[in-house]
């Protein structure tokens, strides 16, 4: 008889093969974490930009803890599953017993642990440059980090979903470039003007800061919070609206 | 009770009609092969049967399940091999089986169903960089790899040496006698000779003959039936 694995057993094997997948792409690397690696020295031994408030390393560390999600949750996601969709995959995995509710499963658990081998190389390269993250900010800096991946997971699949592998390639690469001015590295707080009064709505504003407030100041950052969330669930919506699942 | 059954179904995409009224059975422990000229609405037959597709009107029912939206205990006793590969471009062929297998409760042993189909040759080339012959096996290793009941493949040796198409009719065939319905789509006659036990021709959305070889072919070879049946007597 030809009956299914056990749903947990399908999603976990997703998991790991994309995960697999991820990390054994170089470009993907590249951007995962050789980039934040730069980032992360090149804002540590420099004095510009300003960070606002606190120590140097500190703040780079969080904001190159940002960066990393959208690496992999938004731009890496994006290009792998709009390629996915173009070849086919996506359509073939859907009628095979993993499913398309246990392929997103198996998606978001991927991005969640290159996430963590992404937390854990970045992390110790940050202490050795001498990150001392507070204890205490800690758990909502991990709370953080899932919302984050949720938001940026549901714009990668938007783009994915929706418009030619080339030009899903181009603009989610464009896009993490722009991001980096636009929260994640640079605090919302010190951008100019008109700028600074959007970007905290923006998810990678929200991402960003969320990340100094916690890891830098210890604080539980409710409000970015929220718009996590929100870009999350409305993201979210519009994905189940509008996805293609063939190309 | 047939494995596959197509009743008087309709598709169409905007005003294009790809299949009105196209009917069909296959039973269990038989090749079926489709065959039609591009635009048959073969393809979109086979899609409605795996799921991929919803009928506008009609019914179609594979192991008396309705494929759209059909849960996972259903999607398990069907193979499938998409006519674009559906295999993710960067993996290589046995990591990937071992993926595909891990999805059932009971699979085929993947080494083995690998070294039957001349994998292992190939096994250290990613998907991109195969050649369409050695895409088209790694893709029918995919479809077989859950021990299924109801077996689709489209064009499953399109792009084969000669060798190695002769092992894969072997194979299909292997899958017949032990039980499994298999619908074969292809556009070659030398295969549907050699393979089916029932053959389904369509033209213009549409079944134009259904029954055994025999019965389809009469006293003419399938080649011949075939340009009969769909160009109106004009060869």
């Amino acid at each position: 008889m030809s009956a299914p694995a056990v749903p947990a057993a399908r999603i976990r094997s997703q998991a790991r093969f994309e995960t697999m997948t991820l990390l054994r792409n170089g470009e993907q690397l590249l951007v995962a974490v050789v980039l934040p690696a730069m980032a992360l020295v090149g804002l540590t031994v420099s004095q510009s930009p300003s960070l606002g408030p606190g120590r140097r390393v500190d703040l780079a560390a969080a904001g190159v803890l940002a960066l990393a999600v959208v690496s992999t949750a938004f731009t890496g996601q994006a290009i792998s599953t709009g390629f996915d969709r173009r070849y086919g995959v996506l359509r073939y995995l859907g009628v095979s017993p993993l499913g398309r509710s246990g392929l997103l499963a198996g998606k978001v658990l991927a991005v969640l642990a290159v996430l963590a081998v992404q937390v854990f190389a970045l992390g110790a390269l940050a202490l050795a440059l001498g990150w001392r993250p507070v204890l205490g900010g800690l758990l909502p800096a991990l709370i953080t980090l899932v919302l984050g991946a949720g938001a940026f997971v549901a714009l990668a699949l938007l783009l994915a979903g929706t418009i030619r592998a080339e030009a899903v390639l181009a603009l989610a690469n464009l896009v993490w470039v722009l991001l980096l001015g636009l929260g994640l590295l640079v605090p919302t707080a010190v951008l100019p003007g008109v700028l600074a009064r959007g970007t905290p709505y923006l998810p990678s504003g929200a991402l960003g800061d969320a990340l100094r407030a916690a890891l830098v100041h210890g604080q539980w950052p409710w409000s970015q919070w929220l718009v996590l969330v929100a870009w999350g669930a409305v993201g979210g919506w519009v994905v189940s609206r509008v996805f293609r699942w063939a190309a | 009770m047939a494995a596959v059954e197509v009743r008087d179904v309709h598709r169409s995409y905007g005003r294009v009609e790809a299949l009105c009224g196209a009917s069909w059975n296959a039973s269990a422990g038989t090749v079926t092969c489709l065959l039609g000229p591009n635009g048959a609405g073969k393809t979109t037959t086979v899609e409605c049967l795996e799921g991929l597709q919803r009928v506008d009107r009609g019914m179609v029912r594979v192991l008396d399940t309705d494929p759209w939206g059909a849960p996972a205990t259903h999607r398990s006793r069907v193979g499938v091999m998409l006519q674009d590969g559906g295999l993710p471009n960067t993996s290589r062929p046995l990591p990937l089986l071992r993926h595909l297998a891990a999805l059932y409760a009971s699979p085929r042993e993947v080494t083995a169903l690998a070294e039957r189909l001349g994998i292992p040759e190939f096994a250290g080339t990613p998907i991109r960089r195969m050649s369409g012959g050695q895409k088209q096996r790694v893709a029918l290793a995919a479809a077989l790899v859950g021990d299924p009941e109801v077996l689709f493949l489209d064009e499953p040796t399109a792009g084969l040496d000669p060798h190695a198409r002769l092992e894969v009719w072997r194979l299909i065939r292997e899958e017949a006698d032990r039980g499994a319905a298999v619908v074969v789509t292809t556009h070659s006659f030398e295969e549907a000779e050699r393979l089916a036990d029932a053959v389904v021709i369509m033209a213009a959305g549409r079944v134009v003959a259904s029954g055994t070889l025999a019965a389809v072919r009469r006293e003419r070879t399938l080649e011949d039936a075939y340009f009969d049946l769909t160009s109106g007597g004009m060869p």
